[in-house]
C-alpha cells in the first residue's frame, strides 16, 4: 500500500519547548566550530608576529565582532540550558509551566551575561 | 533517518473549496487534509465554511457537522467525544490534541486540521497506528508475576494487594488513553520511529515498571536500557506540551533513566 506520510515539520507549530531544544543543538554545533576557530587563533599566535598580524586585520572587521558576540551568546545559552538539562536528569522542574519559566530564565541570563562580558572588555 | 522533506507521493496539493451557502453571522473556515487511497492522487487540502451558530463548541462537533451536512466522504476516527477513548487525536492549529477536547473558539482565524504528524495515512485524518501498537506490545503492558503461584495456606489463589501509597505511584501514568498525540509530536520520534519507542510507549513502560504488584521491574528496566529504544529522548518536551490529558511523559522518561542508573 502506497500510503502517504502525513506532514510534520512544515505543519507543526514551532512550540517553544522544541525551539529551546533545537537552539541547544545549534549552539552546540556552533561552539564546536568555534573551538576549531579558537585553535586556529592559537596556531596563528604560535606562528609569530607575521601570522598574528593576519588575525589582527581580521579582528578589525565589523562582522568579526558580530560573530564574536553571537559566539558569546551561544556559550552562555548552551551553559545555562545545559544546567537546565542537568536538573531534568534528576526528574526535577519538569512541570510544563516550569519548563517554560526556566526557558525564559535561560534566555534572560544568557543575554545579561553576554552584555556583562562585552561591557567588561 | 532525518528527512525534512515529504516524499513525492505525500506532497500536498490544492483542494476543493466548499464556501458557505446561506448568510451567516459567524462563519468559520476549516481547512482539512484529505487523502483517498482509491483515486491515486496526492493528498490535498479541502476547505469548508460552517456557521458556528449552528455548531457545537468543539472541533469534533465541527468535523461531524461537515461530515453530516457538507461532505460525507470526510473520514476521521471518533468515539466517546469526551477525551477518554483517544480516538480523535489529530493535529489542530499546529498542535496534536483530541478534537473532542479542543474548543473551536481557541483557534483564531481558519482552523487547519491534519492527521497526526509523520505517520502513514490510511485515509484523510486516519493515521496507521500499527507500528506504535507493536511498540506498545514490546514493553509487555501487563502485570508479570513469578511463574510459580505463591504458596498459600488456603487453596484459593490469593488476591494481589496494593497499598494506597503504592497505587499513588501510578498516578500520571494510568490515565494515558494512548491517543499518541505525544509520540507524534516528538521530532526525535519522527526521525527514529523504527527503533525509538516514543513518549507514549515509554510512559506505559514506566506505568508497569512502577507497579508494586509486578515482579519484573529490573528486567523491564534492562530491556528498555538501549541507546535507541530509550535514549533517543533528548527532553525536547513536546510530548508534555501536547498531551491532551495533561500528563508528563518526559518526566516519566527522565525517571526511567534515573531508575536505570540507580538500580541496575
Amino acid at each position: 500500500m502506497n500510503r502517504p506520510l502525513s506532514p510534520h515539520l512544515s505543519i507543526h507549530k514551532k512550540v517553544l519547548t522544541a525551539v529551546f531544544s533545537i537552539f541547544h543543538r545549534f549552539t552546540g554545533i556552533g561552539l564546536s566550530v568555534g573551538a576549531f576557530l579558537l585553535s586556529l587563533w592559537i596556531i596563528m599566535l604560535a606562528l609569530g608576529e607575521e601570522y598574528y598580524g593576519i588575525f589582527r586585520t581580521i579582528s578589525t572587521f565589523f562582522i568579526f565582532k558580530v560573530i564574536l558576540f553571537i559566539w558569546t551568546l551561544a556559550i552562555f545559552y548552551h551553559l545555562y540550558n545545559g544546567i537546565r538539562y542537568l536538573i531534568w536528569s534528576y526528574g526535577k522542574m519538569m512541570d510544563l509551566n516550569l519548563v517554560y519559566k526556566t526557558g525564559y530564565v535561560v534566555l534572560f541570563l544568557s543575554f545579561i551575561s553576554t552584555l556583562l562580558v562585552w561591557l567588561a572588555v | 533517518m532525518v528527512q525534512f522533506a515529504l516524499p513525492q507521493n505525500s506532497k500536498i496539493k490544492k483542494g476543493i473549496q466548499h464556501p458557505i451557502k446561506e448568510k451567516s453571522e459567524s462563519p468559520k473556515k476549516i481547512v482539512i487534509y484529505r487523502w483517498n487511497p482509491d483515486d491515486n492522487e496526492n493528498p490535498r487540502l479541502d476547505s469548508y465554511e460552517i456557521d458556528l451558530k449552528k455548531c457545537g463548541p468543539m472541533v469534533l462537533d465541527a468535523l461531524m457537522k461537515i461530515k453530516n451536512e457538507i461532505d460525507s466522504s470526510l473520514t476521521f476516527r471518533r468515539s466517546c467525544r469526551e477525551g477518554v477513548c483517544g480516538s480523535c487525536a489529530m493535529n489542530i492549529d499546529g498542535v496534536n490534541t483530541l478534537a473532542c477536547l479542543k474548543p473551536i473558539e481557541e483557534v483564531n482565524g481558519e482552523i487547519r486540521i491534519y492527521p497526526l504528524p509523520h505517520m502513514p495515512v490510511v485515509k484523510d485524518l486516519v493515521p496507521d497506528l500499527s507500528k506504535v501498537y507493536k511498540q506498545l506490545a514490546s514493553i509487555k503492558p501487563w502485570i508479570q508475576r513469578s511463574k510459580k503461584p505463591e504458596p498459600s495456606k488456603s487453596k484459593l489463589i490469593e488476591e494481589i494487594k496494593q497499598s494506597p501509597k503504592d497505587r499513588e505511584k501510578l498516578d500520571g501514568q494510568w490515565e494515558c488513553v494512548l491517543c499518541f498525540c505525544c509520540t507524534t509530536s516528538c521530532p526525535s520520534y519522527w526521525w527514529n520511529s523504527d527503533e525509538y519507542l516514543g513518549p507514549a510507549v515509554l510512559l506505559q513502560a514506566a506505568r508497569w515498571v512502577n507497579d508494586s504488584r509486578d515482579v519484573e521491574r529490573k528486567n523491564r528496566l534492562r530491556e528498555i536500557n538501549d541507546s535507541m529504544k530509550l535514549y533517543r529522548c533528548h527532553s525536547i518536551m513536546n510530548c508534555t506540551r501536547s498531551c491532551p490529558k495533561g500528563l508528563n511523559p518526559a518526566k516519566a522518561i527522565a525517571d526511567l533513566k534515573k531508575a536505570i542508573v540507580t538500580e541496575i
